[in-house]
């Protein structure tokens, strides 16, 4: 489904990801572990052609994203992308936000895609709020909205980039059971993100990520009882109390 | 001791409505002309091709560092050795090149100002560039930079008063030539700067309508 090929990327002052190869199976969930700076939210951007790479080829259901802009919008469209500041366009009510790629990407008429913005609305738990605006939401809101707005596409996988690291605490939970609902009806989902609890209870895989290598991945439960490597042993130890 | 004499005035009201509509015809014209090229700019401006940006960068230094005087009479009297321009064309064409050179700063910092996110999300849902900078980007910029745009148009209405140098019949010449007639002169530019008030408080008026209408989403 996902294929990523010794995939290199510079920035001018630093290499952000050094070789990084990996496989993500239809209907897989996949979290991405690693401290800040090792590379996960850029091989994940990358994934989607929000940032270039140098060297390496990303193919997302064979096809070569960085390859061309034909590949790249059509690649974007079957990837959702879920950001950490959510990125609601903040000039468009919530159920404009939903429709606006369905309306202006697929080119779908205006009054079906309503009806499933309205289905997908209920679905993330916000049934009421289409002509809300974003500023009037909280942040957890805002987030399940801009899930809502991926989803929208009908996408074939989902990328989520630390999807709750600017959310308060009490607001956390109300995401990642949408993500948890997502994750349970079988949609491929590769997870950037802090949240072990919800790391250990959804992936069905870990990538541990750091200075822009793989350093090891397994099975969810394999990688928390039995880390190999001893960055990971490290990095566990700090983050589990 | 000098008398006032208002009445007079009225003996030439007709001339200053004739002056006035050829004001705001320029001005409207200038507004026009003068954004599409703002936009054109501001688009140049913070495209990636350098090419692009160094071009808009000497149309914007060069506008903005001359006598918009210097630009008009250059326009009409210059220009004017190699084609046949009217006044107003060259009216037109002096206000909108001068006013495009502002209004491509401001609609540039409208863009910058828009958070890189939402770009990002437009791209990410599958819109093309172009989409996202019709239908993402500039609508919230232009929110953004209602109120020096405002400004902006009211300074260009102010400042079409130049083109009276190039025998253009606005408000400004009207007055002039009324001013010669009748030796009138308090009277007589008082009330045109009343005109040009009115003129520049009903647009301003119109704008600050426009971004209350425009804040429902904030």
């Amino acid at each position: 489904m996902i294929n990523v090929v010794n995939v290199y990327k510079n920035y001018s002052n630093h290499q952000a990801l050094k070789g990084v190869s990996m496989h993500i199976n239809k209907g897989e969930v996949v979290v991405i572990l690693g401290p800040s700076g090792s590379g996960k939210s850029t091989l994940l951007r990358s994934i989607n052609g929000l940032e270039d790479i140098q060297s390496g080829e990303i193919y997302v259901d064979g096809i070569s994203v960085h390859q061309s802009k034909k590949n790249l919008y059509q690649v974007r469209q079957s990837t959702g992308m879920v950001f950490q500041q959510f990125n609601l366009f903040s000039h468009k009510t919530v159920l404009e936000n939903i429709t606006m790629g369905p309306i202006h990407v697929q080119k779908k008429k205006r009054a079906e895609v309503e009806i499933a913005a309205r289905l997908l609305l209920e679905k993330v738990g916000l049934p009421g709020k289409e002509n809300s605006y974003p500023a009037q939401l909280s942040g957890g809101q805002q987030q399940r909205v801009a899930i809502a707005r991926s989803l929208a596409m009908h996408p074939h996988v989902m990328l989520f980039d630390e999807p709750t690291s600017a959310l308060d605490p009490e607001l956390i939970k109300e995401v990642l059971e949408v993500m948890s609902a997502l994750a349970a009806e079988g949609m491929t989902m590769i997870v950037v993100t802090h949240e072990m609890g919800f790391a250990r209870k959804v992936a069905d895989r870990i990538i541990f990520m750091d200075e822009g290598m793989i350093v090891e991945e397994a099975p969810t439960e394999v990688f928390f009882s039995n880390p190999q490597e001893d960055r990971t042993k490290q990095f566990l130890s700090r983050i589990l109390i | 001791m000098y008398q006032l004499h208002f009445e007079i005035i009225l003996d030439y009201i007709p001339a200053i409505l004739a002056g006035l509509w050829i004001t705001i015809k320029i001005s409207l014209l200038s507004i026009l002309f003068g954004t599409v090229i703002g936009v054109a700019g501001a688009l140049a401006k913070t495209s990636s091709k350098t090419i692009l940006v160094v071009l808009a960068n000497i149309y914007v230094e060069w506008i903005r560092n001359t006598p918009l005087l210097i630009q008009i009479l250059f326009i009409y009297f210059g220009l004017g050795m190699f084609f046949n321009l009217s006044p107003m064309i060259a009216s037109v064409a002096a206000l909108s090149i001068f006013s495009g050179a502002y209004i491509t700063e401001i609609i540039r910092s409208g863009i910058q100002a828009v958070p890189k996110g939402q770009t990002e999300a437009a791209l990410s849902i599958g819109m093309t560039e172009f989409q996202t900078m019709l239908l993402v980007v500039m609508p919230q910029a232009i929110r953004r930079i209602l109120p020096p745009l405002a400004g902006q148009f009211i300074t260009l209405i102010k400042d079409s008063s130049l083109v009276s140098v190039i025998a253009m019949a606005d408000l400004t010449y009207v007055a002039k030539n009324i001013v010669t007639n009748t030796f009138r002169a308090f009277e007589v530019w008082l009330a045109i700067a009343v005109f040009y008030f009115a003129l520049s408080f009903v647009l301003s008026l119109a704008v600050r309508k426009l971004e209350r209408s425009m804040a429902k989403s904030d």
